[in-house]
């Protein structure tokens, strides 16, 4: 099967800034493929490069098997949903959502009927004759999506869209997107820096850092199975664990991780573990968050709310199940 | 919101305000009612009588109609010139990011800084340096230099504040570079410009000192107004033609006020 979106060796060099870096990636047909990275770290470079608004130095792009490289932005059958939506102020929502179509040369009762059924869609049927400055920052957002999907693009692509939301209405455009794109199978390429979207949203994320990618995997290989120390710090706050440390409990000398959740905690008469001491405590509601001091080494732990607490600076003694402890590819 | 709606100014504010406003207007009425007089050598206060006869005159002489055609010519030249310059040049330093834009950016606007006899003389002496005979066309360019700087002006002030993405969103959604520019670029602007372009336009009109060293022997309708003043004949003509060119010049100007107050509300309200 042909990939949706594919990169061989792509680079895209500013001056001597490599922005994206030598990236293999292919997207599958249908799926939704979350791009996570801190700022700087290529992936909107990459979405950039996907909609032709970027050339890539070196390597080539294929959408759905056609090479993409010269191909403006105009001729790829791709649509992006822009972080700060950027309607045309000048155009009624309606006239918003038939551009694509309007430019294309769609007849104007047809055009509106698509128009109007893509604002169906997004649940804003009816607001056709409003300006883009009398809806509210979620409506908008909701006008942009409806103005990429009535061009029934191949593969969709989403700059940062739940960035400016507030937390409530991110987490319902969340679900809404998600089941939307179970709905019309287009495939959606998401850019995100937010572990907790790309997770909970992505059929699979790839992790970027400095214009490369440090992994792509499911939501689950990526928390469970991080392959470098950045991912595991990046994606849900591991414990990174040195080599010393590791090769006592597993007999290996690599570089290991170790989920906060997976780490009990002890009074310090309870037997074996790790001494440690507790440094200070984070209250998250659902639960706590301790840091503690094994040694020099300043490792997290996440505890249930309601588990009885040590006293801060008291000794303790951390117990971990071995098969939770996860040794990295990273070499020692 | 003004919340002391209801209170009104006091008084001293008010003779203030209407002392300003009679300074700033009697000169003009003065010059409406000079051209019903029926003394036609000197501007005597009052006028001792009434004629409309000067508007007859004024029709009949030739060169009133030379130098208004002229006039008018020149001013939508240097316009049509300004509105594609100006925009080109605003397109360009406010778009993209590039080595010496700000040298650029001040450099267009320094000609509108400069005084005009400056430019003239300079002009001039180009003309004169490149062997290039007055025409038509050197008028044009010399008002081209300052009616650039206000269209360009106006269009950066614009471009500022609409989205850089509208145009990569549009590119996205189908539209080519013409496509985007007609539906997407031009709306957005099209306020700012037709503002820049009024301005232009009268700016060119009412020119003297850059005129001055680059039409040679033709007259546009300022040189002829001075050139009038010094005879001692028919002096009212100069007055009718002044009066006919405020009422005529209003009207636009009050349309391009609303068109742009209208652009600003909603390109403020978009974003």
């Amino acid at each position: 099967m042909t990939s949706a979106v594919s990169f061989a060796r792509v680079s895209r060099h500013f001056g001597s800034v490599r922005a994206v870096d030598a990236v293999d990636l292919d997207i599958v047909p249908g799926e939704f493929f979350a791009m996570l990275g801190p700022s700087g770290s290529g992936k909107t470079t990459c979405l950039r490069l996907i909609a032709g608004f970027e050339q890539p130095t070196a390597g080539s792009i294929a959408i759905f098997g056609e090479r993409a490289e010269g191909v403006p932005p105009y001729r790829r059958n791709v649509n992006t949903v822009f972080q700060d939506y950027a309607l045309f102020p000048h155009l009624n929502v309606l006239d918003n959502v038939a551009y694509g179509l309007m430019v294309k040369g769609v007849g104007k009762p047809e055009r509106q009927k698509a128009a109007e059924e893509a604002l169906s869609l997004v649940r804003l049927p009816g607001y056709g004759a409003r300006r883009p400055g009398q809806l509210s920052g979620g409506q908008r957002q909701r006008v942009a999506l409806a103005r990429a999907l009535v061009n029934q693009p191949k593969v969709l692509l989403l700059d940062e869209p739940l960035g400016a939301l507030d937390l409530k209405l991110r987490e319902n455009m969340q679900e809404e997107l998600k089941s939307l794109q179970k709905a019309l199978g287009i495939t959606f390429v998401f850019v995100t820096h937010d572990q907790g979207e790309a997770l909970s949203m992505a059929d699979r994320v790839a992790v970027f850092n400095d214009g490369k990618i440090m992994q792509i995997g499911t939501p689950e290989d990526i928390y469970q199975r991080p392959k470098t120390r950045f991912v595991a710090d990046f994606v849900g706050s591991s414990n990174v664990l040195p080599p010393d440390f590791v090769q006592r409990y597993s007999g290996q000398h690599r570089w290991g991780s170790l989920r906060p959740e997976s780490i009990r905690v002890g009074s310090a008469a309870s037997g074996d573990g790790v001494a440690a001491r507790l440094v200070s405590t984070n209250y998250l509601g659902a639960t706590t968050r301790l840091a503690l001091d094994a040694g020099g080494l300043r490792l997290h732990a996440i505890v249930p709310a309601g588990t009885a607490l040590p006293e801060q600076g008291e000794a303790v003694v951390l117990t971990f199940n071995r098969e939770h402890l996860h040794l990295m590819d990273e070499p020692a | 919101m003004r919340s002391d709606r209801s209170q009104s100014a006091p008084l001293g504010l008010k003779i203030a305000a209407a002392c300003g406003l009679l300074f700033l207007h009697l000169p003009i009425l003065l010059i409406f009612v000079y051209a019903f007089t029926t003394e036609e050598k000197s501007f005597v206060w009052p006028p001792p009588a009434l004629t409309t006869q000067w508007f007859a005159v004024t029709w009949n002489r030739p060169d009133v109609w030379q130098a208004l055609s002229l006039s008018v010519r020149v001013a939508a030249i240097s316009t049509a010139i300004a509105l594609v310059l100006g925009t080109l040049c605003s397109a360009a330093v406010s778009r993209t990011q590039f080595f010496g834009r700000e040298t650029i950016s001040l450099l267009v606007i320094l000609p509108i800084a400069l005084p005009g006899i400056i430019t003239g003389i300079a002009l001039r002496s180009a003309f004169a340096l490149a062997d290039i005979p007055f025409s038509f066309w050197t008028i044009v360019l010399g008002h081209a230099t300052f009616c650039v700087v206000v269209v360009y002006n106006n269009a950066v002030a614009r471009f500022r504040r609409t989205s850089g993405s509208m145009i990569e969103a549009s590119m996205d959604l189908g539209a080519d570079g013409f496509q985007t520019f007609r539906h997407v670029v031009l709306p957005n602007i099209a306020t700012a410009l037709l503002a820049g372009g009024m301005l232009a336009f009268a700016l060119s009109f009412d020119e003297v000192i850059v005129t001055t060293f680059t039409a040679g022997q033709q007259q546009t309708l300022p040189i002829w107004m001075l050139e009038e003043l010094i005879r001692p004949r028919q002096r009212p003509v100069t007055n009718v033609v002044a009066m006919v060119v405020v009422l005529v010049t209003l009207l636009p100007i009050l349309l391009a006020y609303y068109l742009t107050r209208d652009g600003d509300q909603i390109a403020g309200s978009s974003k």
